[in-house]
């Protein structure tokens, strides 16, 4: 199931405690928000994803968002201006589902005695019923657990993705997503939305030994935490205005917090790549009365129409399946994996086509430029550059729930712009400037000199920014 | 909505993939079909020589001899051949995705087959060429009481949502003996075996779980009851997703399909079932139900066998092929099951078993696996023998199909040809060179990939890396394995 995130059990006190030492230890190196809020990229070819291209024009950024967008606009005097003579001001780049920031969970996967279910047990608890709440931790969010360290931060937004979707792992509600955008000096200043959104894995973790350890035992334990969090939600009111009258309610802090998600209309992120786990999902979905976002989607090219019908939204990973790298060269490959292997790039241009809002998630691709490379190979199966960037920008936005503060280049619009000297999607395309939240990085092509790690003050922008600023450019 | 779903159903129709070997077949919509010059086994109105049926709109329309094919109507001539019922195999763990255990826990009636059939599972067309048109996918035995179940038609190329046998009960896997007691599976170290571990706690299980659905469906309607008597301020009772299955159950709107062997057990099963007031459907395995035939038939519970398949467990050692025979002798509706993918291609040679071990007639023997199974899943009414009225779920052999050289030429569902055997083969070169050119652009792909990444591996730059890294530093390591991979 390549289709997932990856989700392991976790120890979320021992991580959050070291999360809480390691952002200390960062951010006092970097100090305190610094450089101007006032910028002006002029003269520059912008292209707004909201409305019509701009050939030669003027973006305004003022104290985080965008104070205007056009051709023909008056720089304010306290603006620092960059000639964007030969360049392109794009909205930043959204990756739509990462667990970039977050820890890296201890892998539940302890020593294996054997193959397939006599696997040692895992650690922990062994659940014996849904009442146990196996692989449940839908209260932790991402945000809280940030790890601004995370060297990646800096690679991804010179690549010019401003935002993700950072997800946690581990578990069946392994926690929820945030919403973060790529620079700040504390963790918080990173979060754009903590509870941006309620992942679920149908991966069975009990190994023959703990519920789930079925496909079908984790579905169904799903729907007993849907059916539990909806009976929370209608026995809670009730409860509060009879207190003399019932027992009290148990506290199960799995329903609570799924209840309140399910109120809020809470996106629930369900896992579905191939067409049968699409179509389920879509059932499921329907079922369950949540607000769903389908995430993998590389098989939509079979069941897009399906999709469309229900106006599903999906994340599309774009870690395409290959064939296993350490696999045998004899074994026999089937017909079907075959055509799996060779149409999954053409999936966004299918969902894309029959009128399904898609975005674009990294899915494990450990670099940038893999992303580029793959995001060019569903273009090239067919998707129009231009919705291909809309699934980095705009519409992930709106999927998200966000498209009224990011994913363009318009007034009001948080100040997320990647600027570079070239088309998006043109392999040699180098990123020279992004903002994330008003804030400038300027990208330089040079190797770093040192090892990343040991930079410290390169990320907030000074006055000199080509002299201290050195971050390795990301050429595609 | 309902349109919405229709317009769903189609544009997924449209999409599906139709199978890697059974490209374009199940797209057939010709109305009416003739099947003509053929040998029919009817099962419930003997056999017709140069016999034809027509089909309309997926249901037998006439059987016989004098049957004429109406304008515009498919003909299939099957001169020589001879046509039987689609093979209903009672016990089948087809069509799923992931495992058809749940088996963490004693009692997983909270999982549902339903909610994992998997339309794209190649056992279903393999099914379709033994003539095989409707299964019982049950869910595993590692339970006293396991999951819920759901009877199919294997119609290969739709999506799961049609695979479901419209109108046929669902169902609910029990199990008894050495797989729920975990007999012959230890758990790794550390961990405690799963209770029951003895065929009295099997009972005690079961007979729990029925008390707790008992109290749940009393908790229930004590809650509907006040509320349509006007009572606002009333806590609902939670659902619980275990026990609904088996206040259904009760209620006689799910099928207990046991799974058994010895004649000690299933005469327990008897008991509880009848002191919590449902019935048992089937007994699966069953192979000690020649013991006690008449008590089977009495509870009015049906028996589905396998042919001659024993001793792979202790419990099974008393065994005897003459199972079927026997119990059919003494009035139990008897079915034979494959239980394997594999076997199921084959459920007219284990029906032909029954008249050589226990001498059934030709037509009992072929009852094994048509209508008897058919009344077994309380589908009877639509399938099971060649009636008019009846679904057109059609099996056409090229030689009668208790011998060993029938082979099936065509399987068809609803009057829909799934299965072909000459267009299956016809097909065949077009789809291998489908797959070689697919290998050999995989391959091209793959090896423009690395010629491309050679220039990377820059030899003047090495050495100044090596400066910077320790030999056995994580970058360093990570370097000569991406080049070693």
């Amino acid at each position: 199931m390549r289709d997932r995130f990856k989700f392991r059990p976790v120890c979320a006190v021992v991580v959050g405690l070291s999360i809480a030492g390691l952002i200390g230890s960062v951010f006092s190196a970097r100090g305190d928000r610094s450089g101007p809020p006032y910028f002006a990229v002029v003269n520059a070819r912008i292209v707004t994803g909201s409305g019509p291209v701009i050939d030669r024009g003027t973006v305004v950024i003022a104290k985080g968002l965008i104070q205007a967008v056009g051709a023909n606009l008056t720089v304010p005097p306290e603006a620092w201006v960059i000639d964007g003579k030969g360049l392109t001001v794009y909205p930043g780049l959204i990756d739509a589902g990462t667990d970039l920031g977050l820890p890296k969970e201890e892998s539940s996967e302890t020593t294996s005695t054997g193959p397939g279910r006599r696997r040692a047990a895992p650690s922990g608890e062994i659940a014996k019923s849904p009442e146990d709440r196996p692989g449940s931790s839908p209260w932790r969010v991402a945000a809280d657990e940030l790890k601004s360290d995370d060297k990646r931060i800096e690679t991804w937004r010179n690549a010019g993705f401003t935002t993700t979707l950072s997800v946690p792992d581990g578990g069946i509600f392994p926690g929820q997503a945030t919403v973060i955008d790529l620079a700040g000096d504390r963790s918080g200043d990173y979060v754009v939305k903590g509870m941006a959104s309620l992942p679920i894995s149908f991966k069975p973790i009990g190994a023959w030994w703990g519920f789930p350890d079925s496909l079908m035992g984790t579905i169904a334990y799903v729907r007993q935490v849907f059916d539990d969090s909806h009976w929370y939600a209608q026995a809670e009111p009730i409860y509060e205005s009879n207190v003399t009258k019932f027992e009290r309610l148990p506290y199960d802090r799995t329903e609570r917090v799924i209840a309140r998600g399910v109120r809020d209309n809470e996106i629930v992120l369900l896992p579905a790549n191939n067409s049968v786990q699409i179509m389920r999902a879509l059932r499921l979905a329907d079922e369950w009365k949540i607000k769903a976002v389908l995430y993998g989607g590389q098989q939509g090219y079979q069941v897009a129409g399906a999709i469309a019908a229900k106006k599903m939204p999906v994340l599309v990973n774009l870690k395409w399946p290959e064939r296993a790298k350490d696999a045998d060269p004899d074994a026999e490959q089937t017909l079907r994996e075959l055509r799996f292997r060779d149409r999954a790039p053409s999936s966004p241009a299918a969902l894309a086509k029959a009128g399904v809002k898609i975005a674009f998630y990294s899915g494990g691709l450990s670099t940038p430029k893999d992303i580029f490379k793959n995001a060019k190979k569903a273009v090239d199966a067919g998707l129009p550059p231009d919705a291909a960037l809309r699934a980095f920008t705009v519409d992930a936005a709106e999927i998200l729930g966000l498209g009224d503060r990011m994913g363009s280049i318009a007034q009001g619009k948080i100040a997320n712009l990647m600027v570079t000297d070239g088309d998006l999607f043109n392999e040699k395309t180098k990123v020279k400037h992004v903002f994330v939240d008003g804030r400038w990085f300027e990208v330089h092509e040079e190797p770093p000199a040192e090892k990343p790690g040991d930079h410290k003050a390169d990320s907030a922008p000074s006055s000199q920014p080509k002299h201290s600023a050195s971050e390795e450019g990301v050429g595609r | 909505m309902k349109v919405r779903l229709l317009l769903a159903l189609i544009l997924f129709v449209t999409f599906a993939p139709l199978g890697l070997r059974a490209q374009g077949y199940s797209t057939q919509t010709s109305n009416a079909i003739l099947i003509q010059n053929a040998t029919i086994l009817t099962i419930t109105h003997g056999n017709i020589e140069h016999g034809s049926i027509l089909i309309r709109d997926g249901k037998i329309a006439a059987v016989g001899t004098e049957v004429k094919a109406s304008d515009g109507a498919t003909v299939i001539d099957a001169q020589g051949q001879y046509v039987m019922p689609g093979i209903i195999d009672c016990h089948s763990h087809i069509a799923v995705d992931g495992s058809v255990n749940e088996g963490s826990i004693s009692v997983s009636s909270m999982a549902n087959i339903a909610d994992v059939l998997n339309p794209d599972d190649i056992s279903i067309y393999d099914d379709l060429s033994g003539g095989v048109t409707t299964a019982n996918i049950l869910h595993g035995s590692a339970n006293p009481i396991g999951g819920q179940t759901i009877v199919i038609k294997l119609r290969w190329g739709k999506p799961a949502s049609e695979l479901p046998f419209q109108g046929a009960l669902p169902g609910i896997k029990f199990a008894l003996g050495e797989n729920p007691k975990r007999s012959n599976f230890s758990p790794p170290p550390g961990v405690e075996p799963r209770y029951p571990a003895t065929r009295m706690g099997v009972e005690e299980t079961i007979r729990e779980a029925f008390i707790e659905a008992r109290e749940y469906k009393k908790q229930w309607d004590d809650y509907n009851r006040k509320k349509a008597a006007g009572d606002q301020n009333l806590l609902p009772p939670r659902r619980n997703e275990k026990l609904e299955p088996l206040v259904e159950v009760m209620e006689g709107k799910r099928y207990v399909h046991a799974h058994s062997y010895r004649a000690d057990e299933i005469l327990m099963l008897i008991r509880v079932a009848n002191e919590f007031g449902f019935k048992v459907r089937t007994f699966q395995h069953v192979l000690e139900g020649y013991k006690i035939a008449d008590e089977i038939a009495a509870s009015g519970a049906g028996g589905s066998t396998f042919s001659d398949w024993w001793a792979y467990k202790m419990e099974a050692f008393d065994a005897i092929p003459y199972n079927a025979a026997l119990m059919t002798e003494r009035g139990v509706v008897v079915s034979v099951n494959s239980d394997d993918a594999e076997e199921a291609r084959h459920l007219n040679q284990e029906a032909a078993k029954s008249m050589k071990y226990g001498g059934l007639s030709a037509n009992d023997a072929l009852k094994l696996v048509t209508l008897n199974p058919a009344i077994q899943l309380g589908i009877d009414n639509r399938v099971g023998s060649i009636e008019v009225g009846k679904d057109a779920d059609l099996a056409i052999f090229n030689r009668d199909p208790l011998s060993v050289y029938a082979v099936v030429q065509k399987t068809l569902i609803d009057g829909q040809v799934y299965f072909d055997r000459e267009k299956d083969i016809a097909a065949r070169p077009a789809l291998e060179k489908e797959k070689q050119d697919l290998l050999a652009k995989e391959k091209k792909a793959s090896e423009e990939k690395k010629a491309s990444e050679k220039p990377d591996a820059n030899p003047e730059k090495k050495p100044d890396q090596k400066k910077k890294h320790p030999q056995n530093s994580e970058d360093n390591a990570g370097a000569v394995a991406e080049g070693g991979r």
